[in-house]
């Protein structure tokens, strides 16, 4: 798969970022929701969002689409102003907005037409519908749609000006397992045509799988940046070992083990959170000691975990 | 300049055309302001003594009086009932934060609900026009300039108290109530009980002063033939401007 935004002029993309946010701050009643928040996001990428309920994901992205005016700092599209140059940025950037709705009696043909004649070139609603599965939903009214149908029928609204940048807000909350993989390929799709985009998201999963570089947010600020690779590597316990031993182990002895993160038991299994470096300590342990490691296991940790450990780390 | 106009007209056209399309898919808008006001006069039409000659009323029947009655039925229906339902509607379902993040500004959903509640007082003055002319023998305005624009004002009147519901109520819920609250004095006012006409003398002069009560007598007065009263006109713009200012400072996207 591209990873390069094809089908783009090469200079804009080696001499801008698409989406450039520096120093964003955003204040409600005194609380700080987006405190100096700083990221730039290159064109063709999948660009995470990642952080708990309430760290100001939604808030920041609200600033990227305009919908917000931040306090401080300053947030650009395409070298653009989004709210002082709305029209523009928002004929290059397509959104898809958390908890937003259509008039219930609208049918998903009017819808696309509707948005369709809101944008100088648009996109042709027709492959846009069938590429999204809800060709056989045209005539259906907005209010009638399944959870799933709505979020295909946003994703469509979001791309029918053909924009050079989306943004998805918790795109797939609420969507069961299947409807969610599909969404998924969906994105990648959208990310095949060329178009950047800006995905929010709390599932770990989701970002794993989709992202090139993801933003974790936690309490208005940017805990970590990275790849999904570079943020599991990145965090203490990123190597996971379990076993269970033939002979019982001194819990001192397994304490002093050198970058060791956390020690769990369970049923006479034990699990370890380090790095490679403990790896090789536990297995010189246990070959000083005779002691077999049974049902031996080393696993790198998920982003789950490598989420938890940012996460806390600046709480 | 004019290429930008240009091509703003087509989407807001788009707006104004899924609007009037969603409005013919609600039963209830289409009865209460459509059909209820006609249906009200030829309830009221049915019954002997008002299609008797009163020398009280100048020698008019109440059928006569109660036509334009109805059309402000139609109105207040449009503008405190319909139109703030739409409008919190739209706004407490993230409708209007939808188009926001498109190069069409939300405000054009706006107009476009205004003019659709307008045209839909239009038609529906017009059957209650024509049904009383059929059924009741009412004479079609004779002072039909002055008519229509006291219809004008008063449907702009009727609309900036309806943009006022919506800016002060943050649910659809809350514009109900409020709606409905408002919704029986301005009834009262327009003479839905006892036309002005026909009220006691001082009642009648502060009736007038409310946007409603101006617009009946000044409905009347054109309909008669005469051209409607300066003061009631005056009364009513400046309702309409008042009420204007307010919206305007009250409304919140979101």
């Amino acid at each position: 798969m591209c990873r390069t935004g094809s089908g783009r002029d090469p200079r804009a993309m080696t001499t801008h970022p698409v989406i450039e946010v520096s120093g964003l701050r955003k204040s409600y009643g005194g609380r700080a929701v987006v405190d100096g928040v700083t990221f730039a996001v290159e064109e063709g990428e999948i660009f995470g969002i990642l952080g708990p309920n309430g760290a100001g994901k939604t808030t920041t992205v609200e600033c990227v689409e305009g919908l917000r005016t931040p306090d401080e700092g300053r947030a650009r599209v395409a070298g653009l102003d989004p709210v002082a140059d709305h029209e523009q940025v928002s004929r290059v950037l397509g959104a898809q907005l958390q908890q937003s709705e259509l008039q219930a009696k609208i049918t998903v043909r009017e819808a696309l037409e509707l948005y369709a004649s809101f944008y100088p070139h648009p996109a042709d609603w027709r492959p846009l519908a069938e590429r999204l599965d809800i060709t056989g939903q045209l005539a259906a009214r907005f209010g009638k749609l399944s959870g799933g149908q709505k979020q295909r029928l946003f994703i469509a609204l979001a791309l029918i000006g053909n924009p050079r940048v989306v943004v998805l807000d918790e795109l797939t909350t609420g969507l069961d397992p299947r409807a969610r993989r599909d969404t998924w390929r969906l994105i990648e799709d959208v990310r095949g045509n060329g178009v950047t985009v800006l995905l929010v998201t709390h599932f770990m999963e989701e970002a794993q799988r989709l992202c090139d570089r993801i933003a974790v947010i936690d309490k208005g600020r940017i805990a970590a940046l990275d790849t999904p690779a570079g943020l599991i590597r990145r965090a203490s316990g990123s190597t996971v070992i379990s076993f269970t031993p033939s002979a019982p182990l001194d819990e001192d002895e397994l304490q002093a083990l050198p970058a060791l993160a956390s020690v769990a038991h369970k049923d006479g299994l034990i699990t370890l959170a380090g790095t490679d470096e403990t790896v090789n300590a536990v297995i010189s342990l246990l070959a000083r000691q005779h002691i077999t490691a049974h049902q031996l296991r080393v696993t790198d940790a998920t982003l789950d975990d490598a989420f938890l450990d940012l996460t806390e780390a600046s709480a | 300049m004019s290429t930008s106009t240009l091509s703003a007209a087509r989407p807001r056209a788009a707006v104004l055309r899924t609007e009037v399309r969603l409005f013919r898919r609600e039963p209830g808008g289409i009865f209460w302001i459509l059909m209820f006001p006609t249906l009200l006069l030829v309830i009221l039409g049915s019954i002997p003594a008002f299609r008797e000659s009163d020398k009280s009323l100048g020698g008019l029947r109440l059928v006569d009086l109660y036509v334009p009655v109805v059309v402000l039925v139609a109105m207040i229906t449009a503008g405190a009932q319909s139109m703030p339902q739409a409008l919190t509607g739209y706004r407490e379902r993230g409708i209007l934060r939808r188009m926001s993040t498109t190069p069409v500004r939300p405000s054009s959903l706006l107009s476009a609900q205004m003019l659709v509640h307008g045209l839909a007082v239009l038609v529906s003055t017009l059957l209650a026009l024509a049904v009383g002319r059929v059924a009741f023998d009412v004479r079609l305005p004779e002072q039909l300039a002055g008519y229509v624009l006291a219809l004008v004002l008063a449907v702009l009147a009727a609309l900036a108290l309806g943009s006022v519901v919506s800016a002060v109520s943050r649910t659809t819920k809350i514009a109900g109530a409020i709606g409905s609250a408002v919704y029986f004095p301005m009834m009262f006012c327009a003479g839905v009980w006892l036309p002005v006409q026909s009220m006691p003398h001082t009642l009648a002069r502060v009736v007038e002063l409310t946007p409603f009560g101006a617009a009946a007598r000044a409905l009347g007065q054109a309909a008669s033939g005469d051209w409607p009263g300066w003061g009631h006109l005056g009364v009513l713009a400046a309702w309409t401007v008042l009420l204007s200012a307010l919206a305007a400072r009250w409304f919140r996207w979101e």
